[in-house]
C-alpha cells in the first residue's frame, strides 16, 4: 500500500508540506511579470493541488529502483525521465487550465499572459518531483527497517517458542508416572519414604519449571537439577544405580543453557541402567577442554572450553527403545542454535559403554542475565 | 465347598522395579484365590519361570532389561493370561485397545486392577490368545521395525539381531530363521515375520521365503519361469515370478 495515500494522517501531513511550496510558486508566478495576484493565485492553487497528487506516483518508480541495488546511472535516468514526463503532463494541464480560465470574463487573456511561464513551470515541476522522489526513498527505508524489526521480533518469538516447547517435553512422562507408581507402592510399605519421595519429585519438578524462562544458568544449578533427578531415580532403581561425579570446582560458576546436562543423564538412566538387571553406572564429568589455556580462574571467560561428559554402560543386545535419543537430539539442536560452531556434541559407543561429550565455550554468567 | 472352587490360581509378577512389583503384590493380597508363584526382575527370568512353573496369570511390565514385555509374551505362548502394566507408552496402549488385551496403567488404581483381574480370570479357560505378533507390531512406532527376533528352543532363548538374519523360510506352522549358519524354528506365520522386518533390508522373494538383501550375491534362472537366489554363504533360495520382479526393482533401484 502507498505509504501516504494509504493513511489519512500521512496524507494530511504531506498536503500541509505543500502549503509553503504553493506559496513559493505563487510568488514566482507573480514576480515573473504579466500576472496579477488574483490571476497567479487562480493558476497556482489548482495546479499545486493536482501536482501534489501527481508527485505521489514517485513511490512506484522508487520501489521499482531500490537505492541499494540500482546503479547511479539507472537511478538518475529513471527519475529524470519520470520528472520530465510528470512535469510535462503538468504543463499540459496548466495550459488547459489557463485557456479554460481565459474563457471567463474576469481572466480574459490569461492564456496569453501565462504562456511565457511554461518553461519556468516545467523546471519547477522537475525540481518538485525530484524532491518527492527523495521523500519516498526516506519513507521506503523507514518502512523497510520497520519490516526488518518486525521480522526479527517474530524470529525471536519463534525461537523462544520452540525452546519452551523443547523444555516442556523434557519432563519425561515415563519418568513421572513411574515415580508416582513408586510413591504409590511406598505408601503402604514405608509411609516416611513415600513422603520423602514426594518431596524429591516435587523438588525436581519445581526446578524444571523455573528453568523455562532462563537463557543461561550457572553449571552449579544444572548439577543440582541432575542430583535432584537422580535422587528420585535412586528410589526407583535402588542399588541398581551407581553414580560417579568428577567436576572441576572452578567450572561450577560457568554459564550453560538450562537442561543441558539433565537430559543426558536421563538418557543414560533410560537406556543404560533400566536395561541392566545387575545395575549400571553413570559417570558425569566436567573438565576444561584440551584446547583451553590461560587464565582459568575466571576473569577471561573466553579463554577455554568446558568439556561435559556423561558416560554409562548399557546392554548392547537390547534393541533401542521407543523415543531413544529424543533428549539428545534436543540438546544438540539447542547447542547449535545458541553457540553455532563454537559448541561440539559427540556421541560415542564403545562396546557396552555409551558416552556423550559436549564441548562449549566457558563463559562466566553475566549478573544481568 | 467343592474341590474345584478350592483350586487356586497361580500368578507371576514381572517388573524390573521392586516397588512396582510391591504394588501388584499388595493388590493381590486381598485375593485368597490367587497364589503368587514368584516375581521376576527381567524378561529372561520370566520366560524361564513361566515354562517351569506354568502360572495361570502373568503381570507383565513392558520396559524391562533383557527381553521386553512383548518379547516375553511371544515366547511364553498362549497358555497364560497376561495383564500388561505400563507407565506411559501411547503406541502400546493403542495396541492393547485394538487387540483387547488387559492392561494396567501405573500408578495402578485399585478398581482398574480388579476389573482387569476379573476379565483375565474369565478368559482363563478359553485359549483364545491375542495374536501376539500382530500385537507387538501394532505397539511399534510407525516406521520402526524389529531390530531383533527372539526364539525359544526348549528352555533356551535365542536373540537374533535383524542384521544377522540371513533368510526366513516357511515350514508348515513354523518359520525357520537362518542366521550364521544355524536355523531356529519359531511358531509364527511368514507374513507376520515379513511385516516385522524393515522392507529396506528384507524382501519376500517367494511365498515361503524372505531374504536379507545384503546376503544376495546373484540371481540365476532356474527352470522355465522361476529363478534362484544364491546367498553369500552358498544357500540357494527359490525366487517366484512376482518375487523376481520385486527383487529386480529393488536391485535396479540400488544400482541407480
Amino acid at each position: 500500500m502507498h505509504p501516504i495515500l494509504g493513511h489519512l494522517r500521512q496524507l494530511g501531513l504531506y498536503l500541509l508540506a505543500w502549503i509553503p511550496l504553493t506559496a513559493i510558486l505563487l510568488y514566482v508566478l507573480k514576480s515573473s511579470g504579466g500576472l496579477g495576484w488574483m490571476q497567479a493565485l487562480a493558476m497556482d492553487l489548482p495546479l499545486c493541488l493536482v501536482y501534489a497528487f501527481m508527485c505521489l506516483s514517485a513511490w512506484y518508480s522508487c520501489r521499482g529502483a531500490p537505492l541499494e541495488s540500482s546503479s547511479f546511472s539507472r537511478l538518475t535516468l529513471t527519475h529524470l525521465m519520470g520528472a520530465l514526463v510528470i512535469s510535462g503532463i503538468w504543463v499540459v494541464i496548466a495550459k488547459g487550465l489557463a485557456s479554460a480560465l481565459a474563457s471567463l470574463d474576469v481572466f480574459h487573456g490569461l492564456d496569453q499572459r501565462f504562456a511565457p511561464n511554461y518553461p519556468l513551470l516545467l523546471a519547477s515541476g522537475v525540481m518538485i518531483y525530484l524532491l518527492a522522489v527523495a521523500l519516498h526513498y526516506v519513507l521506503l527505508s523507514v518502512e523497510f527497517s520497520r519490516e526488518m524489526e518486525k521480522r526479527e521480533i517474530q524470529a525471536r518469538v519463534l525461537a523462544r517458542d520452540s525452546e519452551l516447547k523443547a523444555l516442556k517435553a523434557q519432563v519425561n512422562p515415563h519418568f513421572l508416572f513411574n515415580s508416582l507408581n513408586s510413591i504409590s507402592a511406598l505408601t503402604s510399605i514405608d509411609a516416611g519414604r513415600a513422603r520423602e519421595m514426594c518431596i524429591l519429585l516435587a523438588d525436581f519438578l519445581r526446578r524444571t519449571l523455573g528453568l523455562g524462562e532462563k537463557v543461561l544458568i550457572p553449571l552449579r544449578e544444572e548439577l543440582e537439577l541432575v542430583h535432584s533427578f537422580l535422587s528420585v531415580e535412586k528410589v526407583r532403581f535402588g542399588a541398581r544405580l551407581t553414580v560417579e561425579e568428577t567436576v572441576v570446582p572452578e567450572a561450577l560458576a560457568c554459564a550453560v543453557p538450562p537442561l543441558l546436562l539433565q537430559p543426558l543423564v536421563e538418557n543414560a538412566v533410560a537406556h543404560g541402567i533400566s536395561n541392566l538387571t545387575e545395575g549400571g553406572w553413570i559417570r558425569v564429568g566436567v573438565s576444561w577442554g584440551d584446547g583451553s589455556k590461560g587464565d582459568r580462574d575466571g576473569r577471561d571467560g573466553s579463554a577455554g572450553d568446558l568439556l561435559i561428559q556423561v558416560e554409562n554402560n548399557f546392554d548392547p543386545e537390547m534393541p533401542r527403545r521407543r523415543g531413544h535419543g529424543v533428549g539428545l537430539v534436543n540438546v544438540r539442536q539447542r547447542l547449535a542454535t545458541r553457540y553455532g560452531d563454537r559448541a561440539r556434541f559427540e556421541v560415542r559407543t564403545e562396546g557396552d559403554r555409551f558416552r556423550v561429550s559436549v564441548r562449549l565455550p566457558a563463559e562466566k554468567l553475566e549478573p544481568l542475565l | 465347598m467343592s474341590g474345584e472352587a478350592a483350586r487356586k490360581l497361580t500368578a507371576l509378577i514381572v517388573d524390573d522395579e521392586e516397588l512396582a512389583r510391591a504394588v501388584i503384590r499388595e493388590m493381590l493380597n486381598g485375593h485368597s484365590e490367587i497364589e503368587i508363584l514368584g516375581e521376576c526382575g527381567n524378561g529372561f527370568e520370566a520366560v524361564k519361570m513361566v515354562s517351569e512353573r506354568k502360572p495361570d496369570l502373568l503381570f507383565l511390565d513392558i520396559q524391562m532389561p533383557k527381553l521386553d514385555g512383548f518379547e516375553v509374551l511371544e515366547l511364553v505362548g498362549p497358555d497364560v493370561a497376561v495383564i500388561f502394566a505400563t507407565a506411559y507408552d501411547q503406541h502400546a496402549l493403542r495396541a492393547f485397545e485394538v487387540h483387547a488385551v488387559d492392561y494396567l496403567l501405573k500408578p495402578v488404581a485399585a478398581d482398574r486392577f480388579e476389573a482387569a483381574l476379573e476379565r483375565a480370570k474369565q478368559r482363563l479357560g478359553t485359549p483364545a490368545s491375542p495374536p501376539v505378533a500382530e500385537l507387538a507390531m501394532a505397539a511399534r512406532e510407525p516406521g520402526h521395525y524389529a531390530e531383533r527376533i527372539v526364539v525359544k528352543e526348549g528352555t533356551r532363548v535365542h536373540i537374533i539381531p535383524a542384521a544377522k538374519l540371513d533368510y526366513v523360510e516357511a515350514q508348515d506352522d513354523y518359520v525357520a530363521l537362518a542366521s550364521q549358519g544355524k536355523k531356529h524354528l519359531k511358531q509364527q506365520t511368514i507374513s507376520s515375520v515379513e511385516a516385522m522386518l524393515d522392507p529396506k533390508n528384507f524382501l519376500r522373494i517367494h511365498r515361503s521365503c524372505i531374504v536379507n538383501l545384503e546376503r544376495v550375491t546373484k540371481v540365476e534362472p532356474y527352470g522355465k519361469d522361476s529363478h534362484v537366489a544364491i546367498l553369500s554363504d552358498g544357500a540357494r533360495l527359490p525366487v517366484s515370478r512376482a518375487g523376481y520382479a520385486r527383487l529386480r526393482s529393488v536391485l535396479d533401484g540400488q544400482a541407480r
